[in-house]
């Protein structure tokens, strides 16, 4: 990399620029390579830079913490991405570390909200977070050989580096893995390893960390119990665990297990072309495919600098608030069942999500893994007809009037449910401050009062030509983060009806002509969009190759667990389960 | 009654055919069971979203018998596979099977149950469920629609009405085994391999004992 570089980028923000690099002189450099900014931290002072940004210059809230291995230069990075609440640009800094020994103070004491994100990067770079209360594997199991996104760790299927394999491009020949495995399957395992001579590791430890009674001494003395609900459990969502530490009914300790859905995401993204990997992106959350697809086409756009075409633009918002309205109604039918009342609520949300999806699946092609935006555009326009309908006319009458019906009949049949009311009011009470330090987002975060939403605070596309208000509610339980989703879906229809009104009814609709394998400039980039769930967040690097040299997903999801136990403490079991459905996880984004 | 189950071949006075259907013990008996697919609530990633909305009103599985998703291995009859088995999961997977009570089948929905999908090559991913346990119907698809799971149901039904209880295992002097449970270790582990497994090792060190001498 070139120390002098005459044409690097300015500085985020030029108050913290100063302030830091003068500050800690010698300890913060601003980051010079080209294509990147930010700063460059030493390890030692973490902690006292992370303190300032937090307590004087106003980035109260961490949203990412990753990890990238740059071999050649024989050092491990550590990013951190944080903003600032009251809204405008991100901050990034980074931390170097020698790939050997990485080890660097943990963050957790000044963001709560690292703590997952932080074992994620122990768990696929090895990185040591000094001082982390509970630094174990995260998504994959304690004892698994390796740090999986190491550039030299090599998977069991391992081809090549990067995307297309020569086994299959140009020649188009076909290869089976397992052929070539001699396991006949997916697996590898370190030389010398000895299965005559080895036993499994076990969930002891885990079960050991709980915190196991709140008794005072004084009350009869009884047994804690620990109860694994999941992975396969029907409150669940999906294959997520929860290992609960009981006193009678009451939750003790809380703590999420995850990567039981952990689909190697990243790495297959490092080896795919950039392009390629759009479709994959379809299946992170896969109940929002398009905003999905917005948040990593806005990431590499940022990079190459592409245009976007007015109608594209357009469209791009109306499907990103369409995925907002089926997400949801797909929300709050599953928080209605895991409140007992089983399917009924789920099947008119469904109803009404099924009329989104068929938009989609016209559009797009499919009903869920839509894969439709490109870098400058989209993949197509809309068809003409849908459902025997003149496309706009279908469209229209959906956001004019069909949603808000199927809105108002939510809202009117459960808003105001007895027992909606006494199951959720007070329940899994999140405060403002905390959901800030925690790093929450989404109608999580506003549901406790805090007005901070990405299509305002760092507003991308199109989003300030449209009128809508950022939907709080002061409370910050149960009750409200599903209020919150039902005042989100009014705002959205709004949206979508202004989109209606003022979209050009020609024009293209990707600039530039289509390319298989685009040119995407060295540099990184953090795209982010505001997805039904929070903040998501894409950090790519690229090196000017044809794939991304990091591929990294800030996952609402993901973070939004990390508070779970929190929440959880001193409550019932039983609301531990609508506590779970208040916050809407879905597996692919958390585990990726 | 119903005509499906009726013998063309022995006719039934005209008075009693409102009544009466002469019908073979496999018929009868593997039409009430291909009727009452009972599918365990087990859903895995995106598929089982499509298996939900599958079960909703627009598609409407009760059509054909199937709505009773029951949330315990023990009184089900259909395993759907639906979406990405991973390394850390497939020992649950495994566990759930052996858990179901003959008659079971399993449905792998999906690309990634019926071979590893788009995710085929990750470090984590099983390269399809059948890699362990045994898989009844295939249903492509990433993920495959309603109607398509729907199709697939209707293949299963097909292959029941294709059975006859004298030659069906479950009935059978032989007690089915329970699959060996993949156990986690550096990388996943399936007992059933122990031998190559030791094997493997064992030619491993010999190699480095050559390299070093």
């Amino acid at each position: 990399m070139s120390d002098k570089d005459s044409s690097g980028t300015l500085p985020v923000n030029e108050v913290a620029s100063d302030s830091l690099v003068a500050r800690f002189d010698g300890e913060v450099h601003s980051d010079t390579r080209e294509g990147y900014e930010g700063y460059i931290v030493a390890a030692n002072m973490l902690p006292e830079v992370a303190n300032v940004l937090r307590d004087e210059l106003g980035y109260d809230y961490l949203s990412s913490v990753t990890g990238v291995d740059y071999i050649d230069e024989n050092h491990i990075e550590v990013v951190y991405h944080a903003d600032q609440t009251a809204g405008g640009k991100g901050i990034n800094i980074k931390v170097q570390l020698d790939r050997e020994n990485p080890v660097v103070p943990t963050l957790v004491p000044i963001y709560p909200g690292a703590d997952f994100q932080e074992r994620e990067v122990f768990d696929m770079y090895g990185v040591q977070f000094d001082g982390h209360p509970n630094l174990r594997r995260i998504l994959m199991w304690d004892g698994f050989h390796g740090y999986p996104l190491r550039k030299d760790w090599k998977e069991a299927y391992y081809e090549e580096d990067v995307k297309p394999f020569d086994s299959r491009w140009p020649g188009g020949g076909v290869k089976r893995s397992e052929a070539d495995n001699p396991y006949g399957k997916n697996v590898s395992y370190p030389p010398g390893f000895d299965i005559n001579n080895w036993t499994p590791e076990t969930d002891d430890s885990l079960y050991e960390s709980l915190q196991k009674t709140t008794s005072n001494g004084k009350s009869l003395h009884t047994d804690s119990i620990v109860v694994n609900i999941g992975p396969q459990h029907p409150s669940t969502h999906g294959v997520f665990r929860m290992v609960v530490a009981l006193d009678g009914e009451t939750i003790t300790d809380l703590q999420p297990v995850m990567g039981y859905l952990h689909r190697n995401h990243e790495k297959i993204g490092e080896r795919n072309t950039f392009l390629q990997n759009m479709p994959y992106t379809d299946r992170l959350d896969y109940l929002c495919s398009m905003s999905n697809n917005f948040g990593y086409a806005l990431a590499v756009e940022q990079l190459m600098g592409a245009d976007v075409p007015e109608r594209a633009e357009y469209i791009r918002i109306l499907m990103a608030e369409l995925t907002r309205i089926s997400n949801h109604m797909w929300a709050i039918g599953f928080l209605l069942n895991d409140l007992g009342a089983f399917q009924t609520p789920a099947l008119y949300a469904i109803r009404a999500r099924e009329l989104i999806l068929d938009v989609f699946e016209a559009t797009a092609g499919s009903r869920m893994m839509c894969n439709y935006m490109r870098f400058g555009g989209l993949a197509r326009d809309f068809p003409d007809t849908l459902r025997g309908e003149d496309t706009v006319q279908f469209i229209t009458d959906l956001v004019e009037n069909t949603l808000p019906k199927a809105i108002d009949e939510l809202d009117q049949f459960l808003t105001a449910n007895e027992i909606v009311r006494s199951r959720c009011i007070g329940v899994g009470v999140l405060p403002p401050d905390k959901a800030i330090a925690y790093s929450a987002a989404g109608p999580l975060l506003r549901a406790s009062g805090v007005p901070y939403d990405l299509r305002t605070a760092d507003s991308y596309s199109i989003y300030d030509r449209f009128d809508f208000d950022i939907c709080t509610r002061p409370n910050g339980d149960v009750y409200d983060r599903y209020l919150v989703r039902v005042d989100e879906m009014r705002e959205s229809t709004r949206i979508c009806q202004q989109v209606m009104r003022d979209i050009p009814a020609e024009g293209e609709i990707f600039s530039g002509k289509p390319q298989y394998n685009v040119r995407v400039p060295a540099g990184e980039s953090y795209g982010r969009v505001e997805n039904p769930k929070g903040e998501l967040g894409y950090y790519v690097v690229s090196t000017g190759k044809a794939n991304p040299y990091r591929y990294h997903v800030r996952a609402p999801s993901f973070v939004n667990l990390t508070v779970l136990g929190e929440l959880c403490k001193g409550h019932k079991v039983a609301d531990a389960v609508v506590i779970l459905g208040s916050i809407d996880i879905v597996l692919g984004e958390v585990d990726r | 009654m119903n005509n499906e189950l009726s013998n063309p071949d022995i006719p039934v006075p005209s008075e009693l055919q409102s009544a009466v259907t002469i019908t073979s013990l496999d018929k009868i008996y593997n039409w009430g069971r291909r009727s009452s697919i009972w599918p365990m609530v087990f859903g895995l990633a995106c598929c089982a979203i499509e298996m939900i909305c599958t079960a909703a009103s627009r598609f409407d599985i009760a059509r054909f018998g199937m709505e009773v998703f029951r949330a315990t291995p023990r009184q089900a009859d259909l395993m759907i596979v639906s979406g990405t088995v991973t390394k850390k999961m497939v020992p649950q997977i495994v566990r759930l099977f052996n858990q179901m009570p003959e008659p079971k089948y399993v449905m792998a929905m999906g690309a990634c149950a019926s071979g590893g999908g788009p995710f085929k090559e990750g470090y984590n991913v099983v390269s399809g469920i059948d890699k362990f346990v045994p898989v009844d119907v295939y249903v492509p698809g990433c993920p495959p629609t309603p109607q398509a799971l729907l199709h697939g149901l209707i293949k299963l039904q097909e292959k029941i009405d294709s059975q006859s209880l004298k030659s069906v295992r479950w009935y059978g002097q032989e007690t089915s085994e329970a699959v060996p449970v993949p156990v986690l270790g550096p990388d996943l582990f399936d007992p059933r391999q122990h031998a190559l497994l030791a094997q493997q090792a064992g030619q491993v060190q010999e190699n480095t004992e050559s390299v070093e001498e």
